[in-house]
């Protein structure tokens, strides 16, 4: 039981990259300009993902998690520094499909099936029609809804959108998934229940994830690391390891003493990087 | 069952109220016409009740209109000039060459103005302003000037028809290859979707349900253009031949006649597009 505290936002750059890591930012800055004002969403970001970590990106709004996520997917262009996916520049990555991202909020497709909307990376891909059925059906048996892949998104509740939408982002069986606030919009029993799915299926399938949420408790829940960033300019304060023991972490953890100790240093890392001025 | 009759009913309750209504001011918009025609010495009741049997009546009565469809319906060879069919079938015809021009004109340029940032700036004004020439007023010149042209026939009808019709459809297809929300055209981003793919499989059906309700007005607008550019030139067929010939001659009921059949036709044109949208809706699990 041990919560490593590791400050990793001055990293030397000069550091080679090693391939054992799924994503890497080297002085990453991103700035939008609109109306003759400058945002500085990112700034000066240093961070490596492990392969097959489970890595959550807590901040408070405008801390710029979202736009580091989204410049990872190359859905939005850093200004400067240098980011690297599976070893490729985003852009690549992205033409080689070497991510899935799941959004905020579930976007299926309202005229496909549950079915036909997992398939929908599988036929853009050319991949064959029987295939496309195996894996849709492998797919959302894992998420648990085997047998509603006949049904359309408005005969589903929230909860299950999101895990067609999940089912949809692994189907293709990228190395690694994205996923932005995906339970953000779900009630609080609902977004349990799904934590619980996730992290078995992190640890049955060995991807890499990178989770944007803005709940302590998920965030320590889920990770073996968890990235506390600040807003103005967005910036990575801290990087806490989360060490809860090997296995099945059944929800009742987050009453553990380990895990209060995690969730309380991410809680004070945020705030020391959070100031109202 | 009970949901046809649902929707029925109050359309049968407009249909008997609009009668209720119109034989009292048929009988008195037609009263002083029956006074004048009446014999030396005819009671007050016998002109009241002539007023609903008049040849030539200002106003004619409900029946006397359903009698004379059901006459120029089954009284001739569909081929006559003096059958309902016919007429009916000639201007159907234009219109409905003037709604396919209106559909793949329409949504051709819609996609030009969706997908070119310079159309969406030089084409847009345009058809705005193509709606504001009143092609109703001038469609006699545009008819003559097409015949000089060498364009006679149905094709300078299904032109007009076809004018008055595709705005409704750009428009409705500009919002709808629109309609796609950030996040889905970022989801096709990652999946390094090409420009044809996210047309095809994200663009064009989100547009569906914006384009069916411009089709049905686009049918009636094309039926409206059609009667329209059969008005001038002494057009020998067709129901705006019928309406000016009638009108001509004051032959009242005929115009009534045309003028319900062509009503008849809109409805009709309305009910093949719901049927399309009913057939697509089930595919889409019942949502459209």
């Amino acid at each position: 039981m041990t919560a490593g505290v590791a400050s990793a936002s001055l990293r030397p750059s000069a550091q080679p990259a090693t391939p054992a890591d799924a994503i890497r930012a080297e002085g990453v800055s991103l700035t939008f300009a609109a109306g003759g004002e400058v945002t500085h969403a990112l700034s000066d970001i240093h961070l490596s993902v492990p392969q097959g970590s489970f890595t959550s990106l807590i901040g408070p709004s405008g801390c710029g998690k979202t736009t580091l996520l989204r410049a990872v997917a190359d859905l939005e262009q850093p200004t400067a520094g240098r980011l690297l996916v599976a070893g490729q520049t985003p852009r690549e990555a992205r033409l080689s499909r070497a991510y899935g991202y799941v959004f905020q909020a579930p976007a299926l497709f309202p005229w496909r099936s549950a079915e036909r909307n997992v398939r929908l990376p599988l036929e853009l891909s050319g991949m064959p029609k029987a295939e496309q059925r195996e894996r849709a059906a492998r797919y959302l048996g894992l998420v648990g809804l085997r047998d509603f892949k006949r049904r359309f998104p408005w005969q589903l509740s929230g909860g299950m959108q999101q895990r067609v939408s999940i089912a949809r982002a692994l189907c293709f069986e990228p190395s690694l998934l994205l996923m932005d606030e995906p339970f953000g919009a779900l009630d609080e029993i609902t977004r349990d229940t799904l934590n619980l799915h996730l992290h078995r299926l992190w640890r049955q399938t060995g991807l890499t994830c990178v989770f944007v949420t803005h709940s302590i408790p998920e965030a320590v829940y889920l990770s073996s690391r968890v990235v506390v960033m600040s807003p103005r300019p967005g910036r990575v304060v801290e990087v806490i390891d989360v060490d809860l023991g090997p296995g099945e972490r059944p929800l009742d953890v987050r009453e553990a003493p380990a895990f209060l100790a995690v969730a309380h240093g991410v809680r004070r890392a945020l705030r020391a990087g959070h100031s109202y001025d | 069952m009970i949901n046809r009759l649902g929707s029925a009913l109050p359309v049968a309750a407009v249909l008997l109220a609009l009668v209720a209504v119109w034989y009292p001011v048929a009988m008195w918009m037609n009263h002083d016409a029956a006074a004048s025609l009446a014999d030396e010495g005819a009671s007050a009741g016998d002109v009241w009740r002539s007023t609903l049997s008049l040849d030539r009546p200002l106003l004619p009565a409900p029946h006397q209109v359903a009698g004379e469809i059901l006459d120029e319906l089954s009284g001739y060879p569909v081929s006559s000039p003096r059958s309902l069919v016919f007429h009916a079938g000639v201007t159907a015809g234009a219109a409905l060459c003037g709604f396919a021009i209106a559909v793949v004109l329409g949504t051709a340029l819609a996609v030009g103005i969706v997908h070119a940032r310079t159309l969406d700036r030089s084409l847009m004004p345009w058809v705005i302003a193509s709606q504001t020439v009143p092609v109703l007023a001038i469609a006699p010149m545009v008819i003559v000037v097409l015949g000089h042209a060498g364009l006679t026939g149905l094709w300078p009808k299904a032109l007009i028809a076809g004018w008055l019709s595709f705005f409704p459809i750009t428009t409705a297809m500009v919002t709808g290859l629109r309609a796609p929300d950030p996040m889905q055209r970022d989801l096709m981003r990652t999946y390094a979707a090409s420009g044809v793919q996210v047309f095809t499989q994200l663009r064009w059906p989100a547009s569906m349900a914006f384009l069916f309700p411009a089709l049905k007005v686009a049918g009636a607008l094309a039926l409206v253009g059609a009667i329209v550019a059969e008005l001038p030139t002494g057009a020998q067929a067709g129901l705006g031949a019928r309406l000016l010939a009638g009108s001509y001659y004051g032959q009242t009921l005929q115009i009534w006649a045309a003028l319900f059949t062509a009503g008849a036709l809109a409805m009709l044109a309305t009910g093949v597009v719901a049927l399309a949208q009913a057939g697509l809706a089930r595919a889409w699990g019942g949502r459209l």
